[in-house]
């Protein structure tokens, strides 16, 4: 059960005056189970990228396999690749249509053609699972609040039970707080599911503590593919693309300069503070 | 998916017919349109045709582009050539079944309205290939400004009509980002009768009215926030001026249309 992308190459409008390189010779693997951070500058190709993952958007070259078989091949079922892929756009809450909540998460499910009963239950597993409770599920999804919106909007993929969910800039536009809930949220449908998640962002600091992998795309193609702590040590080069690592890689590394004999690959805050505690107590 | 229109599609390039005032190329295209109806000999079209290769040349503009535009009418312009082959009186060359006959004077009227609607198409895409959407506007107000006099309101209208033609690739990008997220979904608005289209249609309409009156809003406050009030007294930033070229080409059209008309109205036969 894994996602291949073998040269794939993607160009906006080919043949026009007004034709763009957006993906080059892309080659990744994707395996099951792994929660993975895409980060990119605005226009690096990262949503177009994740788009050729369910068959949205077709390769103009090079090919994408899923579970070992070409998705662009001709006996290949692309509804069953779209229900086992499941893609959360950006702004998701712009998708959003029915009267009511728990219609709206049906519409998934429903197209799959499963029976009603089945519909309903996998329904109401996913707004659980996006933590919306049951006094939401008869108002309107225009009522609700942006973080709420999304949530929902994420639930109506959810309900579709993707083995692997993608979400592109699922916290853009929402407050810290509702960011946090959002990727908190994520996090524990990973460990709870066993779920592949690709999380697109164009923040480091939202990735870096969730995820065990980070895909880095520059200008259509991929920069760095590594663990978090291997891919911050190239700090100043994400720079020179206009990404940064998170804050906490710049403060080790300045505590190093200034003779604190700290580990500089530490990736989260909590794992910071146990390194500074650490070198203050040896000191002592 | 929707990025395939061509028809009124702007299309950059540097070259002497985009640099010219809206103004003379709106005016050009009519009267090029016009003359096009005056003529009554082949002569007067191969001089229309001349002379509409000559701007296309000028315009650097490819002319696989200008094709592209027919594609969209040529069932209009096979179903007018139909019609005017079969329907017209006159000395027949063949008869069908005894009744139905092709004339010679259909056969000629046949041809002519094929050559005066495919140079139509192809004189005003060329306009529209070189002109941009504000360009244009702008151009549609000046020329018309004199209606004010009829207390019609152009400048309100030249500016609806901006607005719209500005928000139609926006629009046309939002939808297909809402169908492909619906697609995402599992909606299907392929397959199916067509009421089972008609209704896939309804997850992709509501979410696309509900952000184009978003973003209509949006606007408004915006113009509203700008002290926007309509036309009374506001200046332009770029206002249109005529240059060297312009008369120029003003020139060249008073001289087209001279000899064009005026060949093309001799009786040859």
């Amino acid at each position: 059960m894994s996602l291949v992308l073998d040269h794939v190459s993607y160009i906006y409008g080919e043949d026009t005056p007004l034709s763009m390189k957006a993906l080059n010779d892309i080659c990744l693997e994707i395996p099951d189970g792994q929660f993975i951070g895409i980060i990119g500058h605005t226009g690096s190709g990262k949503s177009t990228l994740v788009q050729h993952l369910n068959g949205l958007i077709k390769a103009s070259r090079g090919h994408i396999y899923y579970n070992g078989e070409d998705i662009d091949g001709k006996e290949f079922d692309k509804k069953k690749l779209r229900s086992n892929v499941g893609l959360v756009f950006q702004y998701p809450e712009h998708q959003l249509f029915e009267i009511d909540v728990f219609s709206d998460v049906c519409f998934g499910p429903k197209n799959l053609g499963l029976p009603q009963e089945e519909v309903e239950a996998r329904a109401k597993e996913a707004l659980a699972q996006v933590g919306l409770s049951e006094e939401f599920f008869t108002q309107s999804p225009f009522e609700l609040s942006g973080g709420q919106k999304r949530r929902a909007a994420i639930a109506g993929v959810l309900a579709m039970k993707p083995q692997v969910l993608i979400l592109d800039e699922p916290t853009a536009g929402l407050d810290p707080k509702g960011r946090d809930e959002i990727l908190n949220q994520i996090k524990k449908l990973q460990t709870e599911t066993g779920m592949t998640i690709l999380l697109v962002s164009h923040s480091m600091e939202d990735v870096a503590e969730y995820v065990d992998r980070i895909i880095v795309m520059n200008q259509g193609s991929v920069m760095f593919d590594d663990e978090p702590r291997e891919v911050f040590r190239h700090y100043k080069e994400l720079e020179e693309v206009g990404l940064a690592a998170p804050q906490v890689t710049y403060i080790m590394h300045a505590l190093k300069e200034q003779g604190m004999l700290v580990d500089v690959d530490v990736t989260t805050i909590a794992e910071a503070t146990e390194e500074i505690v650490k070198c203050l107590e040896t000191l002592h | 998916m929707l990025r395939d229109i061509t028809l009124g599609q702007y299309y950059p390039e540097e070259s002497v017919i985009h640099k010219m005032d809206p103004r003379v190329k709106l005016g050009g295209t009519v009267l090029y349109i016009i003359s096009l109806f005056f003529m009554k000999n082949i002569l007067g079209y191969m001089i229309a045709a001349l002379f509409l290769g000559l701007v296309i040349k000028l315009s650097k503009v490819p002319f696989k582009f200008m094709v592209k535009g027919m594609k969209t009418i040529l069932m209009l312009l096979m179903i007018t050539v139909v019609f005017n082959l079969f329907l017209t009186q006159g000395t027949p060359i063949v008869t069908f079944f005894g009744k139905i006959s092709i004339t010679w004077e259909g056969l000629e009227l046949a041809v002519f309205m094929a050559i005066r609607l495919s140079f139509l198409i192809i004189g005003s895409s060329v306009m529209t290939l070189t002109t941009t959407p504000n360009n244009l506007t702008d151009g549609m107000e000046k020329m018309l400004g004199f209606l004010k006099v009829f207390k019609v309101p152009v400048h309100e209208v030249a500016m609806m009509m901006s607005i719209a033609l500005r928000f139609i690739p926006i629009l046309l990008e939002e939808t297909d980002k809402i169908m492909k997220a619906q697609i995402a979904r599992g909606a299907d608005f392929e397959s199916g009768n067509l009421i089972q289209r008609a209704k896939a249609m309804v997850p992709l309409l509501v979410p696309l009215f509900i952000s184009a009156f978003r973003r209509a809003n949006d606007l408004a406050m915006a113009m509203e926030a700008r002290c926007y009030r309509g036309g009374e007294g506001r200046t332009k930033m770029k206002p249109l001026i005529y240059q060297k070229n312009d008369y120029l080409a003003y020139a060249a059209l008073v001289l087209y249309l001279i000899i064009s008309i005026g060949i093309g109205r001799l009786t040859l036969f």
